[in-house]
């Protein structure tokens, strides 16, 4: 691993100003539609622009929003907290779109955006592919035609889907990632779809957000239970702005029912604990800490394994106060794994740092 | 796969008289006739029950044996397991020292149904089953006030009708409401229960009508199962988040059959963002987790199970040892040994606690 890095930032967001920043980067008939029918915006609620999880207070500009260009991310995340790389994952709102047609073309203008406004603009910026999961054939689509940029590091969808992302009918998006070592990045976030609870809209935003692990818990289900790791055995699934802790208890119990019923998927063909711990990473922030480091350190040690865990600092989100974004607990020993090498063992295109 | 298992005997461990808080005695839907109006009698002989999922009989994920049951849990005599209660005593509460046991009937009941009156009816009629064939003939089992839940109004007449008599443990709700625990359209269930001094039990599974889970229909049974524990934190969210605790501060609820490991990491993901966001839940005066301490009480089954079995205590430890109840679920395929269930390392102390302690200072029977 190379000693020379300190830090490898997996999950920083790039803000789309307004609908204007897209329009350089639009097929001509949907730059026209964009005028035509006055869509003005992407942003979801899933972020509300004024929220204070949406946005540190001191990072916000005039507008009110934070990281709308290179600069403002690349001072904090890689000058202040000495990310040698950071990935882009852009949460501007092209999944929630019915028009597979749209879908798509609002797709590969906001990827091409990515491309044009960030990476070019820093070489120590990478990105993950947003995909347009309306339609599984444009996904691999735009993957196809993005993965030719080598700094594109993985592919991005969100937490809440229509239906569950171990389907079949996403299958060709994991063959077309794992040929070219691309993880599967799933993002808090949703397609709004369904309520953003199991059981319907909940009044308060802080419900919607608690709600994304229970989307979390669904897709590495799903994923596990359909077979998804047993067909792709390369494919690398990174949980990104997921919380962390509630996993171990999860996969107790997910792994107890596995030993039950297994005959329903005997394509699972061991523990869903040992086959998440292979496959699955996640991001640390937000880590979902307990307040007593004594028991953050029980709760990694829940985990059982040193490679699991991703430095992100989630920036601009405001997760964390001042610059502790290593919840306090985690083991010194696992520091270097966290920051580094684990990212460097999961991103086969950051191996060549 | 399903293997014979042998019997376990009596050990000296049967010596704690065990409360039980979950166990399902069957009934058939003729054993209801009794309560029932003739004309809903006759509307469930003509339409049936419709209970927001598509199917006439089964459900909507097989299950992953007959009614969910015990392969040995049927009866030598005939009928349906849990239906024949010398059976149910042979095998299970005198096998296992059962000092109290709690039903909470999964069907017939109406709950969940379409039609709230129809769901009412058979409330009612679940409720006078449970003290007549069952807790008439065996004191043992408590039962616990069905209620038609979609309708809060018919709900309260329901509580009413069963304040004040002790062979009700609790007000039983089914996990998969039609709308979040916490929206006010529950309240005065909750202030109905609160008055006839009832703490509420949330048993996982029912019907929705929603999605299994938030991003959408899952394929298998093995999802929906394990997708429960996620469904019900979102209620408890719910429940937390509205205010319903500063509304009703005698408030209390028994999570049943929904695991418990996943209780603490919720309480560090709600208190981390109300840190951060009070200004939207001003009424809230304290962290979420005080109140998920303070309100909630977890059954044991199904026992978590990590690989390495200190885990799990440190998770029961989390929780707290007075907020712990033990629950079979006889007689379900994923049935809980009373005497093999908890983890072996616990001390009397804690074991006694689990297994009764808890519950007797929750239940109030005479």
């Amino acid at each position: 691993m190379n000693s020379a890095l300190n830090a490898i930032d997996c999950d920083v967001h790039p803000n789309v100003p307004d609908m204007k920043a897209l329009l350089p980067h639009l097929e001509e008939y949907w730059r026209a539609t964009v005028e035509e029918r006055g869509i003005n915006s992407l942003e979801t609620v899933a972020y509300p622009p004024g929220a204070p999880l949406t946005a540190r207070p001191q990072w916000r500009g005039k507008n009110g929003r934070a990281a709308t260009a290179v600069p403002e991310l690349t001072t904090q995340v890689c000058d202040r907290w000495h990310a040698d790389v950071a990935i882009l994952n852009c949460l501007y709102g092209v999944n929630l779109l019915f028009s597979e047609d749209m879908a798509a073309a609002f797709t590969r203008g906001l990827n091409d955006w990515v491309a044009r406004e960030w990476l070019d603009r820093d070489p120590r910026l990478r990105a993950s592919i947003v995909l347009p999961t309306q339609n599984t054939e444009y996904a691999v689509d735009e993957i196809e035609r993005c993965a030719k940029d080598r700094r594109f590091v993985q592919v991005l969808v969100l937490a809440m889907q229509e239906v569950p992302l171990g389907r079949r009918q996403f299958w060709p998006i994991y063959a077309a990632a794992e040929r070219h070592g691309l993880p599967l990045g799933i993002h808090a976030g949703s397609t709004f779809r369904h309520s953003t609870t199991s059981l319907g809209w909940p009044s308060y935003f802080i419900e919607d957000y608690a709600a994304q692990t229970q989307a979390f818990q669904s897709q590495v289900a799903s994923l596990v239970c359909e077979g998804v790791f047993a067909k792709f055995p390369g494919l690398k699934v990174v949980l990104l702005e997921s919380g962390v802790t509630w996993l171990p208890g999860f996969l107790w119990r997910f792994s107890k029912f596995w030993r039950g019923v297994r005959s329903e998927v005997p394509w699972v063909d061991r523990s869903p604990a040992e086959i998440v711990r292979d496959h699955v990473r996640l991001t640390i922030q937000p880590f979902d800490a307990p307040a007593d480091p004594d028991q953050v350190e029980r709760a990694i040690d829940h985990l059982r394994s040193d490679a699991i865990l991703l430095y992100a600092s989630d920036f601009p989100h405001w997760q964390f106060d001042g610059d502790q974004r290593m919840p306090a607990g985690i083991p010194a020993g696992l520091h270097r794994k966290i920051l580094v090498d684990n990212a460097l063992a999961t991103y086969d295109r950051l191996k060549s740092l | 796969m399903n293997i014979e298992v042998r019997q376990p005997e009596r050990t000296a461990k049967a010596r704690v008289g065990i409360f039980d808080c979950d166990i399902h005695p069957k009934s058939a839907l003729e054993d209801l006739r009794p309560y029932l109006s003739n004309r809903w009698w006759d509307y469930l002989q003509t339409y049936g029950q419709r209970q927001r999922h598509g199917y006439v009989k089964g459900f909507p994920y097989p299950k992953s044996q007959p009614l969910a049951s015990r392969r040995d849990s049927w009866p030598p005599g005939g009928g349906l397991p849990a239906s024949d209660l010398n059976f149910m005593r042979e095998q299970h509460l005198d096998l296992y020292g059962i000092e109290w046991g709690i039903m909470n009937p999964l069907s017939p009941t109406g709950q969940g149904e379409q039609n709230d009156e129809l769901s009412a009816a058979m409330a009612f009629a679940a409720n006078e089953d449970q003290l007549e064939r069952w807790n008439r003939r065996e004191p043992r089992l408590k039962a616990s006030v069905v209620i038609p839940y979609e309708n809060a109004e018919l709900s309260v007449q329901e509580i009413r009708k069963r304040a004040g008599d002790r062979r009700f443990a609790h007000v039983l709700f089914l996990s998969r409401t039609s709308e979040l625990l916490g929206k006010r359209r529950y309240w005065p269930i909750f202030e109905a229960a609160v008055e006839a001094g009832l703490p509420i039990g949330v048993h996982v599974f029912g019907s929705s009508g929603r999605p299994m889970s938030n991003t959408g229909w899952p394929s298998f049974y093995i999802e929906e199962i394990t997708e429960h524990s996620a469904s019900l934190a979102a209620s408890v969210t719910s429940l937390i988040v509205e205010g319903v605790f500063e509304r009703y501060p005698e408030l209390k609820f028994v999570l049943i059959e929904a695991g418990f490991a996943w209780i603490p990491a919720l309480g560090w993901r709600l208190d981390q963002n109300w840190k951060r966001m009070k200004d939207e839940v001003p009424h809230l005066r304290r962290a979420p987790s005080e109140y998920l301490r303070e309100h909630f009480w977890v059954s044991t089954q199904p026992m978590e199970e990590p690989e390495e079995p200190d885990h799990v205590i440190d998770v029961m430890s989390w929780i707290g040892w007075d907020k712990i109840l033990f629950a079979s679920d006889y007689p379900h395929w994923d049935f809980d040994d009373p005497f093999l269930a908890l983890p072996p390392s616990l001390s009397e102390e804690r074991r006694n606690k689990i297994y009764s302690g808890n519950a007797k200072g929750l239940y109030r029977f005479d």
